[in-house]
């Protein structure tokens, strides 16, 4: 019973191959368990790429399409909108160059769209999660020089049509902008452009 | 290894432990000092078995209710949701369906384990009656388990069973409608069947696991010899026959452990649905109060007891065939119970009874096996005269127990263990 | 007394599910699910032949897709015909079930898991047993499913069968075979006798596709565990000879 004879190397080596192999099994029994927790294919259908139509939206106007349970903006810039955005002064703005990834690396620019006149952005508050209201107009909102934009209710935020956030306002980003590309009249939200 | 000052700080944290919680104690008292017959054999790895299929059970019964849905409406889809949308779904419901039938294997063996070498008798009663209870609380749980996927063998199945109690007297109709919460078995009755399945039984099954042990490691394990290793000790007060369970055991039933899991996993992966004993085949249908499947059978742990039941056709002292049948299903578990006090014999193990005991078990355990195969077959006049035979032997080894134990010629048991 | 407790938890393990058709149905199939081009050939039939009335409720077309190896494009082209149905949805149908009811006396069962209640050896028998019976109000009836209420729907690929005395390969109950060609004389022998757009033999191989990927279509995970079973039991095993190694190695002390 006693140590007499034992062959303590042997011994501390199929322990240790035994714990290891163990400790592999019990990752792999963990495998299917965390992964289990992942979206299913129910919650991924219903997570799947929206598409809609945008050759009746009319200059100006904004529509909204659901997706992943979040209201998506398309809006349709008038010319005199995309000026507006662009000549914006800048230092108003957090973050007028979108240094922080808000959005897909093939948007960019002051208008952070693939094409300038449509913008798409998640319409949700990136303060607390509210949902701003839509103010296009030049002094649709009593601040000084409003160049037209969204304006969060909740805690008063401030966006212009690009969804770029303005300095001392409460939320800290700029609006997201989702995945997106064209296809034809549609535009499909959701899917990125190399996907295609 | 070879670092003084770590050994030493891990001393250090252990005592700092030991003096608010009993962690060195207990690990010593149940594993490191727990001194168990070196003679174990191969009937000795089921009881470490049955745990690794608890603690299965409950970790992929977790993970099921996260997606199941326990309603009349929902169950049977939500089922279908876990096989085919829930990211390896399938697995960890197959894991559990599984292992609901390596549950009963296990046990069956464990219990088997039992009667052969006599671990029930003194001073381990308290074991036997403790498991007994364990065994009622899981054939409850297996059978509000298999409610739950809500498809026609799920319903017909649960309707069959609570039937049975509509054979007691007087009370019988009221109770089952008590129990089914309505007057058809209903989401109503799926929703408690539900609570009980995943909250109540498993508390209840549990707590009896940690007495069944504590019980256990209290008087210590029995042996395939019967004898008690305690009466021999060397100076320093350890059994000359006991080895510390740790690491003896622990590795020896690790590789219990391996062969058991290639078995369980070979049925998973190939074939989950057990020919249609594990899962049977109407169970793909969802649940129909208006349609009865063509050909009730109970899951195969449930078969012998479900023959038993069958087999009584016949009236006796004024009580007729269905509430006899009742009874002498119910009697077939509780005389379970009473064994302790049955067996009369001097000795413990199989090894050193005499030959009637030998021939009782055999024909017990024949039988036992028949009323499992009549269990799952339709009834003819045949197979229920055997079913009637076969449930003659099944009491008859029990109750004829207190008497062939005493007259039968034991054989002298060995001073120490052998083999 | 070891080998023989181990032959007897082995035997406890179901044998069932291998060779012989399921009883009580004349033919019988081997699904295989490695075969992508059978089970897609099976899709396509079911969507053209069978969809008009039965769902897959449970089988999602972005699944198949996925599992069948077809690209979306052509899934969304030439599988899904309605335009309430996207490539993410179950394969539901436009019919209500009180429709069917009213139309065939019983609502068209969802088929999601036909091949598990059924089996697969009773869902490829019963699509290749209907013959013509002037006594049905179809027209036409069922050799494994007496006065079944569904007519022929692949009666143009199939052709009319009927019902003949011929000889046939087939055991018969209550017969004795002929001495030479030890064939059996039966009146049950199905016979097309209209010939449809198939040759038997095409028609069966279309069947068998068809069955096969309903086969796939009750337990889809099948494909994940077949690929996954090697690599778990592999393991377990090389597990296995380590503790035993382990095992033995301490036990060194007992002996």
């Amino acid at each position: 019973m006693a140590d007499n004879g034992v062959n303590k190397g042997r011994r501390r080596f199929l322990v240790g191959a035994t714990s290891v192999v163990g400790a592999v099994g019990a990752v792999g029994v963990a495998v299917p368990f965390v992964a289990s927790w992942q979206p299913s294919a129910k919650a991924r259908a219903a997570g799947a790429p929206v598409r809609a139509d945008i050759s009746k939206l009319e200059a100006g106007q904004r529509m909204t399409v659901e997706w992943r349970g979040r209201p998506v903006w398309v809006i349709n810039r008038t010319e005199e909108m995309i000026e507006r955005t662009r000549e914006f002064d800048a230092s108003r703005l957090a973050d007028p160059d979108s240094e922080e990834l808000h959005q897909p690396t093939y948007v960019s620019g002051p208008l952070r769209s693939v094409r300038p006149e449509i913008g798409v952005l998640i319409g949700i508050c990136t303060h607390l999660g509210c949902s701003p209201l839509y103010r296009p107009e030049p002094d649709a909102v009593d601040i000084e020089n409003w160049p037209g934009g969204f304006f969060c209710p909740c805690h008063g935020s401030y966006f212009d049509l690009a969804g770029r956030v303005f300095t001392n306002v409460p939320a800290p980003t700029n609006l997201v902008v989702p995945p997106y590309r064209f296809e034809g009249d549609d535009i499909i939200v959701g899917e990125d452009e190399e996907a295609a | 290894m070879a670092n003084p000052n770590k050994a030493k700080a891990e001393r250090g944290v252990m005592r700092w432990i030991d003096d608010r919680f009993p962690a060195t104690s207990m690990w010593q008292d149940h594993m490191a000092k727990y001194y168990a017959p070196r003679n174990f054999n191969f009937w000795y790895f089921f009881g470490s078995l049955a745990l690794l299929v608890l603690v299965n059970q409950i970790l992929t019964g977790v993970w099921l209710t996260m997606s199941y849905n326990p309603s009349a409406e929902e169950a049977f889809a939500s089922v279908e949701y876990i096989m085919r949308d829930v990211e390896y779904g399938w697995l960890i419901r197959y894991m559990h369906s599984t292992g609901a039938t390596a549950f009963f294997a296990v046990v069956y063996l464990h219990m088997f384990r039992g009667l052969l070498y006599g671990s029930y008798k003194a001073p381990r009663e308290l074991i036997w009656i403790f498991g007994m209870m364990i065994y009622l609380a899981l054939m409850a749980e297996a059978f509000m388990g298999y409610l739950l996927p809500w498809g026609q063998m799920s319903y017909w199945g649960a309707q069959v069973i609570i039937s049975l109690f509509s054979a007691i007297p007087v009370i019988g109709p009221d109770l089952t409608q008590w129990i089914r919460g309505d007057f058809l078995i209903s989401g109503i009755t799926l929703n408690r069947f539900f609570a009980l399945h995943v909250v109540a039984l498993p508390i209840v099954i549990l707590a009896l696991v940690v007495l069944h042990i504590i019980a256990l490691h209290e008087v210590g394990s029995n042996n395939p010899d019967g004898i008690d290793i305690k009466a021999k000790k060397d100076e320093t007060g350890k059994p000359l026959d006991g080895i510390p369970f740790h690491p003896y055991y622990t590795v020896k039933d690790l590789v219990g452990v391996a062969v058991f899991l290639f078995v369980f996993c070979v049925v998973i992966f190939y074939f989950p649905e057990g020919g249609g004993y594990f899962i049977e085949k109407p169970n793909f249908e969802p649940a129909n109060p208006m349609v009865t499947p063509d050909h009730i059978a109970p899951v195969w742990y449930f078969t012998p007891f479900y023959a038993i039941l069958r087999a009584i056709n016949f009236s006796l002292f004024g009580l007729d065939a269905k509430f006899l049948g009742v009874l002498f299903m119910g009697g077939a578990i509780a005389v379970l119970f009473v064994l302790p006090w049955l067996d009369r014999s001097p000795v413990r193990s199989m090894r050193y009874k005499g030959w009637m005991s030998k021939v009782m078990l055999t024909l017990f355990a024949i039988s036992f096996v028949i009323l499992g195969v009549l269990g799952v077959l339709p009834t003819t006049g045949g197979r229920t005269l055997l079913a009637q035979v076969c449930t003659a032997i099944y009491f008859a080894f029990f109750l004829l127990m207190p008497f062939y134990t005493r007259l039968e010629k034991t054989k002298p048991v060995p001073e120490r263990v052998t083999g | 007394m070891k080998k023989q407790l181990f032959a007897l938890l082995f035997a406890m393990l179901p044998v069932a599910a291998m060779g012989a058709p399921a009883a009580g149905v004349p033919f019988s199939m081997e699904p295989d699910l490695q075969d992508k081009a059978s089970l897609q050939n099976g899709m396509k039939l079911y969507v053209n032949y069978c969809m008009g009335c039965h769902s897959l409720e449970h089988q999602r077309f972005s699944r198949a897709a996925e599992d069948l190896e077809i690209p979306q494009e052509l899934v969304e082209e030439n599988l899904i015909f309605s335009s309430d149905l996207a490539f993410n949805d179950q394969m539901h149908i436009a019919m209500g079930s009180d429709d069917g009811a009213n139309w065939f006396g019983a609502a068209p069962p969802d088929l999601s898991l036909v091949s598990r209640l059924r089996g697969n050896d009773w869902v490829y028998s019963y699509l290749l047993t209907f013959y013509k019976d002037p006594d049905t109000v179809t027209g036409v009836n069922n050799a494994v499913f007496d006065l079944v209420a569904m007519p022929n729907v692949l009666e143009p690929l199939q052709g009319v069968q009927e019902k003949v005395c011929a000889e046939t390969d087939r055991p018969v109950e209550g017969t004795e075979p002929d001495t030479l060609s030890g064939k059996y004389q039966s009146c049950e022998t199905l016979q097309v006798t209209q010939p449809g757009q198939m040759e038997p033999e095409e028609f069966e191989e279309a069947v068998y596709d068809l069955t096969n990927f309903l086969a796939y279509v009750g337990e889809p995970s099948k494909l994940q565990a077949q690929a996954l079973a090697p690599k778990v039991l592999i393991f377990i095993f090389i597990f296995g000879v380590i503790a035993y190694l382990l095992k033995r190695e301490y036990w060194r002390d007992i002996h």
